[in-house]
């Protein structure tokens, strides 16, 4: 195929030519960094909670007098725990997907506020809440029964805790975790054990790489650990066992407040946390398809009008010896170049639309293999996009050439 | 003229049914997306006190030790601590100036068929209610000498009242927060400002606080803060911090009706930093901000990042309709060009074929327009079924309407231009003797 005389006949048709090329670099750039922020928004809903969710439901009451807590979380255990179909009932300040209650930045060294490593979530939890969580331990120890310490403010002064993965390998990387310390203002913490997967209450609100940067820590019920009830059963009673907690609180506990809102199952919780995330991410998708649907749409109209144009010229070609498939090549190897030339516009535009996102949100970089796919794409639709019109231009009869008009 | 030219329009749209569906669909697409994300962004954006938001102030200082200050560029606290908030307040250097913070109270309704249940609560000194222009359906406001005498009363708002008194006239009735009686003295009548300005710690939108109590009487019964809060030093924890605490946790909010009083209160409070630092509080230079309702928004970025990414994703796929556009239009006026040769050559100025392709131009943009809007109706309506907190504030006013027609409009004729100035440049003879 002989492109010189393709280009030829693009230089004759400047404008219609720079049109395809710029709707296509325009898309090329918002696909690019439509898919980006596509895959970023899906990788953190597909976040692994660590915990066993459909077996899950938490239970949020309040109003009763700070003072009363050990005597309501007494009678609370004790009632949820009569509920036929509960597993345990346990303590647990916040889970996965529900309010955050004890986000802190810590530190290596006491009161160092300078050298912050981040800021973790706090879960405290109370005996049997490891369990019912169903959080894998990786290395270390499990929290024995005078591991858990009195919460003096919201934390304990000092306390042996669990944390992630994910977690130990941002404070200490490469080093094992086991037995290292770190530091809330003053209160001090050390590593007994990791376990696997463990998201903090509200993963959304952290970058990619910190939605599980949660501390589990061992308390004393009472103080700032009560009102909260983590409920376990199996996953087909869940939903019938959270009802009947939710019913029984009124007789459990006439004095406090069921707090409707955060008192549902982990998987309803989850749903409903991702929930604006997922139309974010079907709106995305919507609006990918529809330009490329318009794109696409642009270039078979502009095509048919060059081939309505250039019929007699096609008919010459096909007197003097072309065959079909020399016109349908032309054809495809003239929407080639022009998308090849969009292509490169749009990897250009493509990052300069990349630098303004990432100047309002919280972004990093393109990264480059977007760049090849969405070209990859774009070449694709350009050919869908063209044999329509590029077949019937293949079937323009040599016999044209003789005609007037 | 222009009669004529748009039915020459619709003649020539009529010819080629497909292409003009074509266009007619792409820039009905990318109205519809674009004006139902402006939509959205334009109802979040909105004032939400027009006419009075100009003269209500959102007074800041700087309490904090010296402890990473990096002067001019160190924001100042978002809210007061309780002691400034008091003094403020005390001073009395605006024409009105009202204390507040929010909460959550428990209520126990009398009516035993309801469950005790919780309601977001405000408590505020007196001047929360003429300063916001609050309206109410019954009653009244509370005044400065109840809250003086920390006097038990309370206002409720109408939902609330609904829900406990079925509706009724409630003043002077009793109610329950938090094992405590009130009396309450007015209930409030449709006032929902949106975004919920005065408190930003809790949701910017479809905030509805349902109890309005006295601040002075809140904290001797002992109720709950809830809300942003930012201690420094050695802060004490906590929902509800001490009243010396070094924690900001109220906002502080001041109306002051002339821009001359602005720069005087302004002034007031570089002086009261300035008092407050020699007297030891205070351990940075004089720190302050004193923005408006609309600069206080517009400071804490209340449009949610998504609403504005939505925006920009939607006037992106229009920027790509309308190239489109501009290449179809190009397609099609080019093909008449005989048609248009035969205008030349029988005396029509090419100003006079210009008019009349921009006019075609236009008719698609009008065509695209209505359809754009019907688009943008759908759109809103799935917006309103979203779980986010501002779904329910998406409807399209006559403000966005009528901008509805003028961008489709505006970019059907931008798009036109160059097609229509390419379509004018034929050479009459050369289009007659091809033909």
């Amino acid at each position: 195929m002989q492109i010189k005389p393709i280009l030829a006949a693009l230089r004759r048709h400047r404008l219609a030519t720079l049109l395809i090329a710029v709707e296509i670099a325009l898309a090329c750039a918002v696909l690019c960094n439509a898919c980006f922020l596509v895959a970023r928004r899906w990788t953190m809903i597909q976040i692994n909670s660590g915990v066993d969710e459909s077996s899950l439901a938490v239970l949020t009451v309040n109003g009763f007098d700070p003072k009363l807590s050990a005597d309501v979380n007494a009678r609370m255990l004790t009632g949820l725990r009569a509920i036929p179909g509960v597993q345990s009932a346990t303590l647990i300040s916040e889970v996965p997907f529900g309010p955050q209650t004890g986000a802190a930045g810590v530190t290596h060294e006491p009161g160092d506020f300078k050298n912050l490593i981040g800021v973790v979530d706090f879960v405290l939890a109370g005996p049997g809440t490891f369990k019912a969580l169903g959080l894998k331990l990786v290395e270390g120890r499990l929290p024995q029964p005078d591991d858990y310490r009195p919460a003096t403010s919201f934390l304990p002064d000092y306390a042996q805790v669990l944390v992630t993965r994910q977690w130990a390998e941002h404070a200490w990387p490469g080093e094992n975790p086991l037995g290292k310390s770190f530091w809330c203002d003053k209160m001090h913490f050390r590593v007994m054990g990791v376990v696997d997967h463990y998201a903090r209450a509200q993963p959304g609100q952290y970058d990619l790489g910190q939605g599980e940067w949660t501390v589990f820590t061992p308390v004393v019920p009472g103080g700032s650990l009560s009102g909260t009830y983590l409920l376990r059963a199996r996953p087909q009673d869940v939903q019938r066992v959270l009802q009947a907690a939710r019913a029984a609180v009124q007789k459990i506990a006439p004095d406090v407040v069921l707090d409707q809102d955060n008192s549902k199952t982990l998987n309803d919780l989850r749903a409903n946390y991702f929930k604006s995330d997922r139309i974010m991410i079907g709106l995305l998708l919507g609006v990918v398809v529809l330009m490329l649907g318009v794109t696409a749409l642009g270039i078979v109209g502009l095509t048919s009008f060059w081939v309505a144009q250039r019929r007699k010229q096609i008919g010459i070609r096909r007197a003097i010896g072309a065959t079909r498939g020399d016109i349908l090549r032309y054809f495809q190897t003239e929407n080639f170049l022009i998308v090849t030339f969009g292509i490169a516009l749009g990897m250009l535009l493509a990052f300069g639309l990349n630098a303004v996102l990432m100047r309002f949100y919280e972004l990093p970089h393109l990264p480059l293999p977007y760049l090849p796919v969405g070209a990859l794409a774009l070449w694709g639709l350009g050919q869908l996009a063209v044999l329509g019109p590029a077949l019937r231009a293949a079937a323009v009869p040599p016999v044209v050439a003789t005609r007037s008009v | 003229m222009f009669g004529y030219y748009i039915d020459l329009a619709t003649r020539s749209l009529r010819r080629n049914k497909a292409l003009t569906a074509l266009m007619v669909l792409a820039i009905a697409l990318g109205i519809g997306a674009s004006m139902t994300t402006l939509t959205v962004l334009h109802v979040l954006s909105g004032d939400p006190l027009p006419g009075r938001s100009g003269t209500l102030y959102y007074p800041q200082i700087d309490p904090r030790d010296g402890q990473g200050y990096l002067p001019g560029k160190t924001e100042p606290m978002d809210q007061v601590t309780w002691i400034d908030g008091m003094n403020l307040l005390q001073a009395k250097r605006a024409d009105r100036q009202a204390l507040m913070t929010g909460g959550t109270v428990a209520i126990q309704p009398d009516n035993s068929t309801l469950d005790p249940f919780y309601e977001d609560a405000r408590y505020t000194t007196a001047d929360f209610f003429p300063m916001f222009g609050v309206p109410f359906r019954y009653g009244h406001a509370w005044n400065a000498a109840d809250d003086e005498a920390h006097a038990r009363v309370a206002v409720i708002d109408g939902p609330l009242n609904d829900k406990l008194f079925g509706g009724g006239d409630s003043t002077g009735r009793t109610l329950r927060l938090s094992g405590v009686a009130f009396r309450i003295v007015g209930v409030v009548g449709d006032w929902n400002p949106n975004p919920h300005f005065y408190d930003l710690n809790r949701k910017s939108y479809g905030e509805d606080e349902g109890v309005y109590v006295p601040l002075s009487t809140s904290q001797d019964v002992g109720m709950n803060h809830d809300g942003g809060m930012d201690c420094w030093g050695n802060g004490g924890g906590g929902n509800t911090p001490a009243h010396n605490a070094p924690c900001v946790w109220l906002q502080f909010w001041v109306q002051l009706d002339s821009p001359a009083r602005a720069a005087a209160y302004r002034q007031f409070l570089v002086s009261y930093s300035e008092q407050q630092k020699a007297l030891g509080r205070f351990q940075r230079p004089p720190n302050v901000r004193l923005r408006n309702v609309m600069q206080w928004l517009d400071y804490n970025q209340v449009v949610p990042d998504d609403v504005r990414l939505q925006t920009g994703l939607a006037f992106g796929f229009l920027l790509v309709c309308l190239v489109n556009m501009v290449g179809l239009m190009l397609a099609k006026f080019m093909r008449r060009a005989g048609e248009l040769g035969v205008r030349r050559a029988l005396g029509a100025s090419k100003k006079a074929l210009f008019a009349q392709l921009l006019v075609e131009s236009g008719v698609v943009g009008l065509v695209g327009g209505v359809g754009g809007l019907l688009l943008a109706l759908a759109g809103l309506w799935l917006v309103r079924r979203q779980p986010a907190s501002y779904a329910a504030l998406a409807n399209i006013d006559p403000e966005m309407l009528f901008a509805t027609f003028v961008l489709a409009l505006g970019a059907s004729l931008l798009a036109g231009l160059l097609p229509a100035w390419r379509a004018c440049q034929v050479t009459p003879a050369l289009q007659l003797k091809s033909n």
